[in-house]
């Protein structure tokens, strides 16, 4: 029977415990804060016999991405975890890792990329890391980066993609809140074990990894199956947070929204910002006003249909964008967002907002001020576009 | 949220602030309440100015920004005195214990403290360095916390040291921490 703690525990503690749960066979990583604690704790694990992974300490974040995706080639279940300009030095190896269809699953701790150098919390280097064919799963707080770390590793090997839950640094990595873990067996059993179709260790059925493709249509072919997987894998995501919803209590949707079934004004948001804008939302409902928020937990694949069909009712929209992209109409949700829209023929006012860039703190009383300007926006006021919120 | 207590805490780094805000935090889970405990990370070198905050309620929380508003202030360094405005933005109604051997009069001048505010003084340093014969003040402050402003049960933290300290120190370490907090529990003066 599925039996679950309730503990206080940072973060990165709760991600700890799920790596130790799923029990990668390997594991290859290199420290950078504010993901540093992650693999601390999980070396503990393994120093202390708690789990049997193959842990090595590689040189560099390159050097972790390029063993694990030999690891992964070879069959092995295997993780990493890093954070900022170590996922922006993997950079090369990313697509890698996707494009060989490679079920690897990553923890990343969201944080700012320099210049200038700042360790706090921004989305800049999971968004650099967006268009790789990576999935990519934002969690609000510890108990959903715990929960979406556990199933990436289902999610991974069950769709042939990697996987990185993305958790915010220090807000979600390093403060210590109430949550609850599963136990041992249950965990063990949901993850399963990994069965690869091919793996470069059997001999008697050789193959070949990562192959010339540069005559011929071959390489577009290879692509066009990688945009397919990550497309078709978003339903594999929903059943796997049924199926862990169903052990846990805790529900999962690609969208989650509060408020929505009669909002006007609504704000989107990824990662633990969605927690001061419910707060904020909370108050504003208790007012009388119809406001609404949605935060996705799923980003890549991006899940359009279902996003615009939670905004759709909604006379004025914001996005908060916890990075930019620089010379762009938006950050990259609000892009995203306005594709979402036009494709399901949803026409409304979507004011973009670039926000806690290199750990800005969100003040409630900011996201007052932008529930204000689209309720101006809702009674026909001018959008004056993309605006940097709180300063 | 109502009952959302929100705690802010100046101490330098070394002294252990990080570890008492994770033990009130824990100190609400042992009660089976909701908590949040955490640092702001700047440059880490001992000796430096650090904060730190704690939310407890009965009810999830779901807000994660910075304490601006704290109904509770803790100092563990009065030293940073001179150098912070440790009231900043303090409720109206809020409190302020702090590791010192002056009265909480004379504090009360110091600080300049709004006549709406409690202010508490405990010589945290010297119950530390009788009882844990260390110059940390971080366990008893917590003792003297809990007698200002009744957040968790006095026995709740004791209970809690227990499970932390349990499994991992002396008995005599575990009596000298408990003693601590009992003495600052005890010896805390309150003005307001």
């Amino acid at each position: 029977m599925a039996t679950q703690t309730t503990v206080s525990e940072t973060g990165n503690a709760f991600v700890a415990t799920a790596y130790r749960q799923v029990a990668p066979e390997a594991l290859f990583a290199y420290p950078i804060t504010p993901q540093t604690t992650i693999v601390e704790e999980f070396a503990r694990y393994v120093a202390n016999g708690k789990v049997k992974t193959e842990f090595v300490t590689v040189e560099s974040e390159h050097s972790a991405m390029s063993a694990c995706i030999g690891s992964a080639a070879a069959g092995a279940r295997t993780m990493t975890a890093t954070s900022s300009q170590g996922l922006a030095l993997m950079w090369e190896e990313l697509p890698i890792a996707a494009g060989l269809r490679l079920p690897i699953v990553m923890a990343n701790a969201n944080r700012a990329i320099g210049a200038p150098i700042n360790i706090h919390c921004d989305h800049s280097d999971v968004m650099g890391a967006r268009d790789s064919g990576w999935i990519i799963m934002f969690a609000e707080n510890a108990q959903e980066a715990y929960d979406h770390t556990i199933m990436a590793i289902r999610i991974a090997e069950e769709n042939s993609l990697p996987v990185m839950p993305a958790l915010d640094g220090f807000i979600t990595t390093h403060s210590i809140s109430r949550g609850e873990t599963m136990d041992d067996k249950t965990v063990t059993k949901f993850v399963g074990v990994r069965k690869p179709q091919h793996s470069m260790l059997d001999s008697k059925n050789p193959i070949m990894v990562g192959g010339f493709s540069t005559l011929g249509n071959t390489y577009m072919n290879i692509k066009k199956a990688l945009r397919e997987a990550i497309d078709a894998s978003l339903p594999s995501i929903k059943n796997i947070g049924d199926e862990w919803g169903k052990l846990t209590g805790r529900s999962f949707d690609h969208v989650e929204g509060y408020g929505m079934e009669d909002a006007e004004e609504a704000i989107l948001v990824l990662g633990s910002a969605a927690g001061n804008v419910r707060a904020v939302t909370r108050k504003l409902r208790a007012e009388g006003r119809k406001v609404g928020m949605v935060k996705l937990r799923t980003y890549r694949p991006f899940p359009a249909a279902e996003l615009a069909d939670m905004l759709k009712g909604c006379k004025a929209i914001a996005v908060l964008d916890r990075s930019d992209s620089y010379g762009a109409p938006a950050g990259p949700l609000a892009l995203d967002t306005m594709a979402a829209l036009y494709k399901a023929g949803v026409d409304v006012a979507l004011r973009p907002y670039i926000f806690g860039l290199g750990g800005a703190d969100v003040k409630l009383v900011h996201i007052e001020r932008v529930y204000n300007d689209l309720a101006d926006l809702s009674d026909g006021g001018l959008n004056p576009g993309l605006t940097y919120l709180g300063i | 949220m109502s009952d959302l207590t929100e705690i802010r805490w100046h101490a330098r780094a070394g002294q252990g602030a990080v570890t008492a805000a994770k033990l009130v935090a824990e100190t609400a889970l042992y009660e089976d309440r909701f908590m949040q405990a955490m640092p702001e990370y700047g440059p880490e070198r001992t000796g430096a100015p650090l904060k730190a905050f704690t939310r407890i309620s009965d009810e999830p929380i779901e807000v994660c920004n910075n304490i601006e508003h704290p109904g509770i202030v803790v100092v563990l360094d009065e030293t940073l005195l001179s150098s912070t405005d440790v009231l900043e933005g303090i409720e109206p109604d809020g409190a302020v214990i702090v590791n010192s051997t002056e009265t909480p009069e004379a504090m009360r001048k110091i600080l300049k403290a709004p006549k709406g505010v409690t202010v508490a003084t405990v010589d945290a340093s010297g119950i530390a360095l009788d009882t844990i014969k260390r110059d940390i003040p971080n366990t008893p402050i917590v003792g003297a916390l809990v007698k200002v402003r009744p957040i968790v049960g006095r026995d709740s933290v004791d209970g809690q040291l227990l499970k932390t300290f349990g499994k991992k120190f002396a008995q005599e370490m575990i009596d000298a921490n408990l003693e601590s907090v009992t003495r600052a529990y005890e010896e805390v003066l309150i003005d307001g």
